[in-house]
């Protein structure tokens, strides 16, 4: 498996220089031994399924935009792994890491040189501008704290996401992300705890800790969708295109589920 | 040409002066420091660039233009003695290059303007105001100079103003922030954290002076080199060894132990990066970087090998 990872982290198509470095501080060495474990998790341990791979393009700006479940964001782990392990040439899908990761020792690392930048919109921008995959997840820390019982409802979705992808004239491929709330299902979360851990809150699974349980999931990816304008259209327009983008998702979640 | 140098005593100072003599500039130089050795076509003046005689230098010798490199960094001075010279000498260079009819000003400020934190995004651009102040007051002067150089953009419009924010420089004159921090076998990290370092080898960053004022800029820009590292990166390249520990442990240790001295404010800076975007000045000069990342880190290290200095620096002059 070494190998397979090594051989796919070489075959990214990001400008690494001769130290295996890009110029976000994206490191070939700590992608390795990320996708590692992240290998082991997508294929042996949730043995995930992703379909509709073909709608990720192989290269060039887009923005992955799907939905948040199960506590801690797994979800955007294996939506990571699916991009490198299911496309060929693999792509590396950047995501908007929660601010408090960049906070902690090693995470703030660890995020740094897999890629995973603070959400920021001006991260978000100039990885576009950049032609990289995006990850986003329009819910923010909202989604990943729903319950167990909410775990295929959408909270609201920012809009950001839709003005940034109209300036920068990228394509958004949608997506569902299903099983994420059965792996960690949350029956309450710990603000006050969390604040004092450093972290938003802390999930609470039946079993306390919110560690996955090995269920199956799966990730569905849609057609892309595309929006004409400059991104500085009225609230009303943007929040009208963010519905579309939510309902997609929403409809491909339900479908998913069946 | 003819171009006054405030600070010229600085190293950086004297690579832009020698360059500006070689493409036929004539130079004149304040600074308190003086400058042994001088070339002796430099016309020098050892005065305070906030007294009446570094007026007189503007008066009697009307320079066409100014590049001001008379700021100290955080740790030189008391706080006291840096706002004096970082804020008062430069409202003195904008006023007296105001009267006496300086058509073109350079202001050399720095890139830590932005401040380094948590929340701060990885490249910043120009139009960013700066962050973190709180955390690192000892770089409120400074960025008090750098927001009063670039007001005269707007105040001054007669006045050709570039205010550059160069990133850390590094080289064989193991001068500078980063070099400074360098200097020691051990290079101490805050464990659990790597920050990217932007840098430029000193010969560019003279170059990139230099060309600021021949390409006749006006605005504001940062400037850099090659593309940054991490810390611990650096400090391989450099042959030192780095050395993580928790950052309470390391607030304590700072400046003692053989560790290089850090306020605490500056523990941010090795935490999280400052890096910046230097498109836009690259694009408006041709300005290119000579030296990569590992010949900068080499001339640096062949002078100050880890076990210690091997090959001397040359003598300034």
């Amino acid at each position: 498996m070494a190998d397979e990872i090594s051989a796919r982290v070489d075959r990214l198509e990001l400008p690494f220089d001769a130290r295996g470095m890009d110029d976000y501080g994206v490191s070939k060495w700590h992608l390795a031994m990320a996708f590692r474990l992240l290998t082991l998790l997508y294929r042996s341990y949730f043995r995930v399924r992703a379909e509709g791979m073909e709608h990720v393009p192989p290269r060039g700006r887009a923005m992955l935009v799907g939905n948040h479940s199960g506590g801690i964001a797994l979800d955007a782990a294996m939506v990571i792994a699916a991009c490198f392990l299911e496309m060929d040439p693999p792509r590396l899908a950047q995501g908007m890491a929660e601010k408090f990761l960049n906070r902690l020792p090693f995470s703030s690392v660890w995020t740094a040189r897999c890629g995973q930048l603070t959400g920021l919109p001006e991260h978000a921008q100039r990885l576009l501008e950049s032609d990289r995959l995006l990850l986003v997840f329009p819910e923010g820390a909202r989604g990943t704290a729903k319950l167990w019982k909410d775990r295929y409802s959408l909270v609201d979705f920012g809009t950001g996401f839709l003005r940034l992808a109209m300036k920068t004239k990228s394509p958004i491929v949608p997506f569902a992300f299903i099983g994420g709330g059965d792996a960690i299902p949350t029956v309450s979360n710990l603000y006050k705890i969390g604040k004092l851990i450093g972290i938003p809150y802390l999930p609470v699974t039946p079993w306390l800790l919110p560690l996955p349980r090995p269920v199956r999931l799966s990730v569905h990816f849609g057609e892309p969708l595309r929006f004409e304008g400059t991104g500085d259209e009225d609230d009303e327009a943007i929040q009208r295109s963010v519905d579309q983008v939510k309902e997609r998702i929403a409809g491909m979640i339900e479908r998913s589920r069946r | 040409m003819k171009v006054l140098i405030p600070g010229i005593g600085g190293l950086l100072a004297r690579n832009v002066a020698r360059r500006l003599l070689a493409q036929g500039h004539r130079v004149i130089g304040i600074d308190p420091r003086g400058w042994p050795g001088a070339p002796a076509e430099i016309e020098l003046y050892p005065v305070d660039i906030r007294k009446r005689a570094a007026e007189q230098v503007f008066r009697h010798h009307r320079p066409e233009a100014v590049i001001h490199m008379a700021t100290i960094s955080a740790l030189l001075a008391d706080a006291e003695e840096r706002y004096r010279i970082n804020l008062g000498g430069t409202r003195a260079v904008f006023e007296h290059s105001n009267s006496y009819g300086v058509r073109q000003l350079v202001f050399v400020g720095r890139h830590t303007y932005y401040g380094a934190g948590p929340d701060a995004p990885l490249y910043h651009t120009e139009s960013e105001p700066p962050q973190e102040l709180g955390t690192y007051p000892e770089l409120a002067d400074l960025v008090a100079a750098d927001l009063y150089a670039a007001n005269a953009l707007w105040r001054l419009p007669a006045l050709q103003t570039a205010v550059l924010r160069i990133c850390y420089t590094l080289g064989p004159s193991g001068h500078g922030t980063l070099a400074s921090f360098l200097r020691g076998r051990f290079v101490p990290m805050v464990l659990g954290f790597d920050p990217l370092f932007h840098f430029i080898h000193e010969d560019d960053a003279a170059d990139a002076i230099v060309k600021a004022l021949s390409s006749k800029v006006r605005g504001i820009y940062n400037v850099a080199g090659p593309q940054p590292l991490p810390l611990s990166v650096i400090a391989a390249e450099a042959g030192r060894r780095a050395l993580p520990l928790p950052e309470s442990v390391l607030a304590l240790l700072v400046g003692r132990a053989g560790l290089p001295r850090l306020s605490r404010g500056a523990l941010a800076h090795i935490k999280y990066p400052i890096v910046v975007d230097a498109t836009l000045f690259r694009t408006e000069t041709g300005f290119a970087h000579r030296f990569d990342e590992l010949m900068t880190a080499r001339t640096f290290v062949d002078a100050f090998p880890p076990g210690g200095r091997r090959s001397p620096v040359p003598a300034p002059g």
